[in-house]
């Protein structure tokens, strides 16, 4: 396969530049929500036009109503909701939860996919516990109880799990919390009892939620996979998510450095635009390079994970850790050229440099993932 | 099965046959390199039938029109080879700068008799031809060469210096810049082919830090060239010239390579016995680095097949590949410890670890400097002002 958009993946582009551009822009979406301290960071009218898009069902299979296509084509919307900074659930419910609940039950796909394609619900994931990202290690239990489990624990930074009307909770149902084995996933509606959650805003004006888990009584359909064999589900959840946060990046990188490089070219100083500086223009082909080659590693990375290739979880990692450093570099460099004016809230460069730190710490640093890149290559 | 699951198929059983086991080994040395030319000689009987077999077969040019001595692959055809052939490492049968430059060139702007004649010559290695550039006034600032050559009817008479002609002493042919009309910068330059052995030639070797001199100081002392050796028009050579360092700098960013595409940490644990937690670290982040340039590879070569991407775009991959192979070499030199030092042992093969990371200082300084190409980019790609 060439590593390009083909003719159904270019149009599907296009129509996602368009839209995000029009209705997913900074001024009617991220400032919109933020300047009104918006409990939920995003908007529910916006979530339900990415529903008359079709974008919602992207990687859901046309069986289940969805248009079953997959994470190049997500990855193609998440470009451009980097770029435009666009606040919406499309990572968590129509990436992650969407994959993990695409290897569900009959009914468990029936009860949950009609509302995420139309828009009208949003999930959440709940994996970490604590402040860094070690999905190896997962303490919250599920304890069988009678036909169902127990659930008792507390996630960390669930990103939109205050909105969200299903969180997946990935739990140990046996063994130490070590282990590879012994995980169960979990849908866990809202309601349900025992369920408490503490929001925090994050710098990036997103909502994130502590979620204490006391005694919540789950039904044994509430299993997404099978009983102790989570892990499964769990990782092919996660490289979708990773790939699908890297091609966010690369989103972030490119929007914040078309911004820049715009910039060089209005402002005057010395007499001279800014952009006649040599040290401004290395600097700025040097990022140019860092965002070619990291949009290279994401479609590459995306492109294996659907062909179920066995190297894709290498390409993965090597994809989340060049998006993020490429977007830091991008957003570093962004700030620093606007000069002053970077550094006003009214000017939006600044709202990229909070996005990409809240991004590339989610699922997974690029310290994280190029541990990883060490350890798939045996060293 | 697809024409082109089937081509797969006809590629490796034609590798299996052809590719002898001694040309599936890494390229350890020079010698291991096979460059064509008048006084070539072939290391061994393996290499010798590889390459009699590739040059039958179209394979030493696999994209070219088989009229011209190629094989006439399409796009994804050629992408096959490339992957059959890296899958089984086997070695390319013929370096030569005819085929990664004179030849795109004259594709472009040769005469159909010059195809016909050069091209075969090219993909038959009977000719070795090397580039006469750079003038010890004239490197980054290639158009403000003085060579010059006098219209004397039916021939020209060059005088000149060029510097840094790589191979030169070994060369059969040579493609120049010559300057044909003093008073017009861009437009006064001619691209003219000649032979090496022409009266009034003569070369000089240049000595690198890392010890090797396959470099030259090529002078040129009234040497009569034929008016009818020329590519493009008369005059318009820097459009042949530019045309032509654009494949330069795409065969030294390397982005055809396969080799770059797998981790160096893991090869270098086997090496070493044991990294240190620093030195790990650093060979993990250049893997991503090279893991991601190795897609990049792949994409720019899809785009370029396919007529996509940005004309500048091999500016980016010259100066972002040579760059990352700097800075391996650096990451092999560090891993080698003290043994990489050692000058002309017979465990490091006399040297191959330090010459070969003293030679690659030279990857962002040959066909363009990364200076030069980051300015590129900023005009080219990026439209900053003030050119
Ligand atoms: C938080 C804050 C507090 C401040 N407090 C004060 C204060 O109390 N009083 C006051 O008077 N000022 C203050 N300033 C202003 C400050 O001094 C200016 O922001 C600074 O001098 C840069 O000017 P500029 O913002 O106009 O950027 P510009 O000069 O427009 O620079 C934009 C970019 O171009 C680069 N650039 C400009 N010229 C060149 C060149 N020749 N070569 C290469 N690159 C170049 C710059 O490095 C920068 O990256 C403050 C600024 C900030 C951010
Ligand atoms: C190993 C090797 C093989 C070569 N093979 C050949 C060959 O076969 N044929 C041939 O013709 N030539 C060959 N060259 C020559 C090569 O193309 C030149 O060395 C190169 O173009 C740089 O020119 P220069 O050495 O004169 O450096 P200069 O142009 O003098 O540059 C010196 C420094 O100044 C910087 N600089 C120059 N201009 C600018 C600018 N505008 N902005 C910012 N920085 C700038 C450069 O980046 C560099 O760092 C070879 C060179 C080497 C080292």
């Amino acid at each position: 396969m060439a590593l390009f958009y083909d003719d159904d993946q270019s149009m599907l582009a296009d129509s996602a530049t368009q839209f995000m551009a029009e209705e997913g822009s900074i001024k009617k979406q991220l400032r919109h929500w933020r300047d009104r301290d918006c409990p939920d960071g995003f908007g529910h009218d916006l979530w339900k036009q990415f529903g008359e898009m079709g974008f919602t069902g992207i990687l859901v299979s046309e069986e289940d109503g969805g248009l079953g296509m997959g994470n190049v084509e997500a990855g193609i919307v998440l470009e451009q909701i980097g770029r435009n900074l666009t606040p919406s659930p499309f990572l968590t419910s129509s990436v992650l939860a969407a994959t993990a609940i695409g290897k569900g039950s009959n009914d468990l796909r029936g009860r949950y996919l009609p509302g995420l394609i139309s828009g009208e619900h949003v999930f959440a994931v709940a994996i970490d516990e604590g402040a860094k990202h070690r999905p190896e290690r997962i303490k919250t239990k599920a304890e069988k109880s009678g036909n169902g489990f127990k659930l008792n624990g507390q996630k960390d930074f669930v990103i939109h799990g205050a909105s969200a009307d299903m969180m997946i909770v990935a739990a140990r149902t046996s063994g130490s919390d070590d282990d590879d084995d012994g995980i169960t996933l979990f849908a866990v509606p809202k309601d349900a009892s025992g369920l408490s959650q503490d929001a925090v805003r994050l710098v990036d004006s997103s909502v994130a939620t502590h979620a204490k888990f006391d005694n919540v009584e789950l039904d044994g359909d509430a299993v997404i996979g099978e009983v102790d064999g989570g892990r499964d589900v769990l990782n092919a959840m996660l490289h979708a998510g990773r790939v699908g946060a890297a091609a966010e990046s690369v989103g972030v990188s490119a929007g914040s450095m078309d911004m820049t490089v715009d910039y060089l070219k209005q402002r005057k100083q010395f007499g001279k635009l800014i952009g006649e500086f040599q040290a401004l223009q290395h600097r700025a082909a040097h990022l140019y390079s860092d965002v070619e080659i990291a949009r290279a590693a994401v479609i590459k990375a995306q492109q294996l994970l659907d062909a179920e290739a066995e190297s894709a979880e290498l390409m993965v990692s090597v994809a989340k850790a060049k998006a993020g450093t490429t977007s830091n570099l991008s957003v570093r460099e962004g700030v620093q050229m606007h000069g002053g004016i970077g550094m006003t809230d009214e000017y939006d460069i600044g709202l990229y440099m909070k996005r990409d730190r809240a991004l590339s710490e989610f699922l997974g640093d690029a310290n994280y993932h190029t541990e990883r890149v060490a350890q798939l290559s045996g060293y | 099965m697809s024409d082109l699951d089937q081509f797969r198929q006809e590629t490796r059983d034609w590798l299996e046959a052809n590719c002898p086991p001694e040309m599936r080994q890494p390229v350890r040395d020079e010698g291991d390199v096979y460059w064509g030319g008048r006084r070539a000689k072939f290391k061994s009987d393996a290499q010798k039938s590889w390459f009699e077999a590739c040059a039958a077969k179209g394979y030493t040019v696999p994209a070219w029109p088989k009229e011209y001595g190629g094989a006439g692959l399409d796009g994804p055809q050629s992408k096959v080879l490339r992957q059959e052939m890296s899958r089984i490492g086997a070695r390319p049968p013929l370096s030569s700068f005819g085929i990664w430059m004179l030849g795109p060139a004259l594709l472009k702007f040769g005469t159909e008799e010059q195809k016909i004649h050069y091209l075969n010559e090219i993909a038959q290695g009977k000719i070795r031809w090397c580039q006469g550039y750079s003038e010890p006034g004239s490197g980054s600032d290639l158009v403000s060469m003085q060579t010059f050559g006098e219209d004397k009817g039916d021939h020209w008479v060059v005088n000149g210096q060029k510097i840094w002609t790589s191979y030169a002493d070994e060369a059969d042919w040579i493609f120049c810049l010559v300057r044909t009309d003093k008073a017009n910068k861009y437009q006064g330059i001619t691209f003219m082919l000649f032979d090496m052995e022409s009266k009034g030639v003569s070369t000089k070797p240049i000595l690198l830090i890392s010890g090797n001199s396959p470099f030259c100081e090529t002078f040129f002392d009234d040497v009569e060239v034929p008016k009818d050796q020329f590519v493009g028009e008369v005059n318009r050579g820097w459009d042949v010239a530019k045309y032509l360092l654009g494949h330069e700098r795409e065969m030294i960013s390397g982005a055809d390579s396969g080799d770059r595409t797998s981790a160096i940490g893991a090869a270098m644990l086997r090496h070493t016995g044991e990294l240190d937690t620093m030195l790990r670290a650093d060979l993990a982040k250049f893997d991503v680095e090279a893991l991601a340039y190795g897609a990049m590879g792949e994409k720019f070569l899809d785009e370029m097949k396919a007529g996509k991407g940005h004309p500048a775009q091999p500016n980016m991959m010259k100066y972002a590949g040579t760059e990352l192979n700097k800075r391996r070499h650096e990451l092999m030199m560090a891993a080698g410890g003290s043994r990489s030092l050692e000058w002309d042992s017979e465990e490091t093969g006399g040297g191959k670890p330090s010459r070969g990371w003293l030679r690659t200082k030279a990857n962002s300084i040959e066909g363009g400097t990364s200076e030069v190409m980051l300015n590129v980019v900023a005009k080219r790609i990026l439209d900053l002002p003030g050119a």
